[in-house]
């Protein structure tokens, strides 16, 4: 069994009316079966509504299955014992960067987690200086987080996760509110953590060229799992993505519309470099 | 331009004062504050005065941010002497129009005049050169004993770190949504008090709203991360009181004695 596997996953979102009467039940996320090996980089895409974000959350404990069942590190979410050690192996990274930050100095920010699991004084600082140094933002420590760029920000919030040394984080949507620049920062620091320290990485993201240096990804839709494979294997069936109302990344639509033209190319191209060499340039 | 306002008034300065754990500033300050209501004579406030001078001197901040604090309270100033001035009865100097001057009332109104300007300064000194952070946590452990009687400190403490941390991104968002509405033709400018505080309600609607929706997020994000109330918790910064913190308190309670040897019991 995988760090993270979720079985016939059924969730649904009950809206009620002021009596509590239920006007309306939306199925956010439907039979989804998920597993993911310790050490994988997994993606998770889709377009808003996906049912996305909704999976991310079962992941971390703070949704419940309808139907189904999720295991963290082998540990059933629903089972109240087990509460903070999976939400402790299970790290989370939320869109917003402004509204995740607790602390007014970037270290304390940090400390927090740690702070809430016990950890020894001593230790907590190890902790923070080694989470601050894995992404890059040491010098910072004794900024205000108020002054950070959002990027800088974002990269805060994984530290402020990965001191609480989980096994596995959970990226929602981390660089949505980011710009370019931001995003390759953030997208940087996670693809090291998952390389130096192993570390389980499920990213969630609209951003297709977020997921290429992805294990695997997994494209939803309608709360359903619509595909699944390594990023080349998405990324050859451009009509479908199109479907699924999918940006594909420039160079593959590209590589995609001159194969269609009558050059002779392969299938999901995804950086420029290996369009180059297929062209021979 | 909301962005410019400063937010608890700490001054960065590196001083014995600034070193001192919070929880000393706190209970020195209180005392000062005591002191100064126990003394009724003006040996007595030459003594607080000369102490709240020496703290300022050994606190490194400059006089005129001190001063700035006063701004706000002149007005509340100005009443209380004037109230004092002519409404205490006693032996009559001299009546003007309907108005009499006591000698009672001189002296009640410089006393008084006396009192605020050192309660001011003297807390304001204590706000200077404390953290906000700092504040939280020395008032957190302060009144730690209280938990006994079920008063949720640890919570009441992280609540004011919250907003803290969160005043000046409401403020940008203020600032935000200021624009947002002046670009659709909102005027938060003309028209008389009423006016204005009505052209306020299509700004605080959204403000309130987004707070709500940051709370949310926030909640969803500390749980995340395990957070689970005071209990079991450790804190990166415990509050360690030290070789000065000891002295401090000797100090100030030093000046204590003085003020009501001098200020209460020693009459001259």
């Amino acid at each position: 069994m995988g760090i993270i596997e979720a079985k016939k996953l059924i969730f649904e979102y009950i809206r009620r009316d002021e009596d509590g009467n239920v006007e309306g039940i939306t199925r956010a996320v439907d039979e989804v079966d998920l597993d993911v090996k310790q050490g994988d980089f997994v993606a998770i895409l889709g377009h808003n509504g996906s049912g996305k974000s909704t999976l991310a959350k079962h992941m971390n404990a703070i949704l419940y299955p309808t139907v189904g069942t999720v295991w963290v590190d082998g540990k059933d979410t629903t089972n109240e014992e087990y509460l903070w050690d999976i939400r402790q192996n299970a790290g989370m990274v939320f869109q917003n960067p402004d509204n995740q930050i607790i602390g007014q100095v970037v270290e304390e920010d940090v400390g927090f987690g740690p702070e809430n699991m016990g950890v020894p004084t001593k230790e907590i600082w190890e902790r923070v200086e080694e989470s601050l140094k894995a992404v890059g933002m040491y010098k910072y420590r004794k900024h205000s987080p108020n002054k950070l760029s959002g990027g800088q920000k974002q990269r805060v919030s994984i530290a402020g996760v990965i001191a609480m040394h989980p096994k596995c984080i959970i990226l929602d949507e981390p660089t949505a509110m980011l710009d370019p620049n931001g995003r390759k920062e953030v997208i940087r620091a996670v693809r090291a953590l998952n390389q130096a320290e192993g570390i389980t990485v499920i990213l969630i993201t609209h951003y297709m060229e977020e997921i290429i240096y992805a294990d695997r990804a997994v494209v939803m839709d309608k709360g359903h799992i619509a595909m699944q494979g390594t990023p080349r294997e998405i990324f050859s069936q451009v009509e479908k993505l199109k479907e699924l109302r999918l940006d594909v990344p420039q160079v593959t639509l590209l590589a995609y519309e001159l194969k269609k033209s009558g050059i002779n190319l392969p299938n999901g191209i995804l950086t420029c470099e290996e369009l180059m060499h297929e062209l021979k340039l | 331009m909301l962005r410019d306002i400063t937010l608890g008034q700490y001054y960065h300065a590196d001083s014995v004062i600034h070193r001192l754990d919070p929880r000393v500033k706190l209970v020195t300050t209180l005392l000062f504050i005591v002191s100064l209501f126990i003394v009724d004579n003006f040996i007595g406030y030459a003594i607080a005065g000369a102490f709240l001078i020496w703290l300022i001197k050994v606190s490194k901040v400059p006089f005129r941010f001190i001063v700035r604090g006063m701004k706000a309270i002149v007005f509340l100033l100005i009443l209380a002497v004037v109230f004092n001035l002519f409404l205490t009865p006693g032996e009559v100097l001299f009546t003007f129009w309907k108005l009499t001057i006591t000698k009672e009332g001189i002296r009640t109104a410089v006393f008084m005049a006396i009192r605020l300007t050192f309660l001011i300064v003297g807390s304001s000194l204590m706000t200077l050169t404390t953290t906000p952070n700092q504040l939280t946590d020395g008032m957190e452990k302060l009144l730690s004993p209280l938990k006994k009687l079920h008063v949720p400190v640890h919570e009441i403490s992280m609540m004011m770190a919250i907003a803290l941390r969160f005043i000046p991104i409401l403020l940008e968002e203020t600032d935000k949504i200021m624009k947002a509405q002046i670009a659709r033709g909102a005027d938060f400018e003309s028209g008389n008090l009423i006016k204005k505080a009505k052209s306020l309600v299509p700004l605080l609607v959204p403000l309130f709203l987004s707070a709500f929706r940051r709370a949310n997020d926030l909640a969803m994000a500390m749980e995340a991360r395990c957070y689970r109330g005071g209990d079991n918790r450790t804190k990166m910064k415990p509050l360690v009181y030290h070789r000065q913190d000891a002295v401090a308190y000797a100090a100030a309670w030093s000046y204590v004695a003085l003020c009501v040897y001098f200020g209460r019991i020693f009459t001259l």
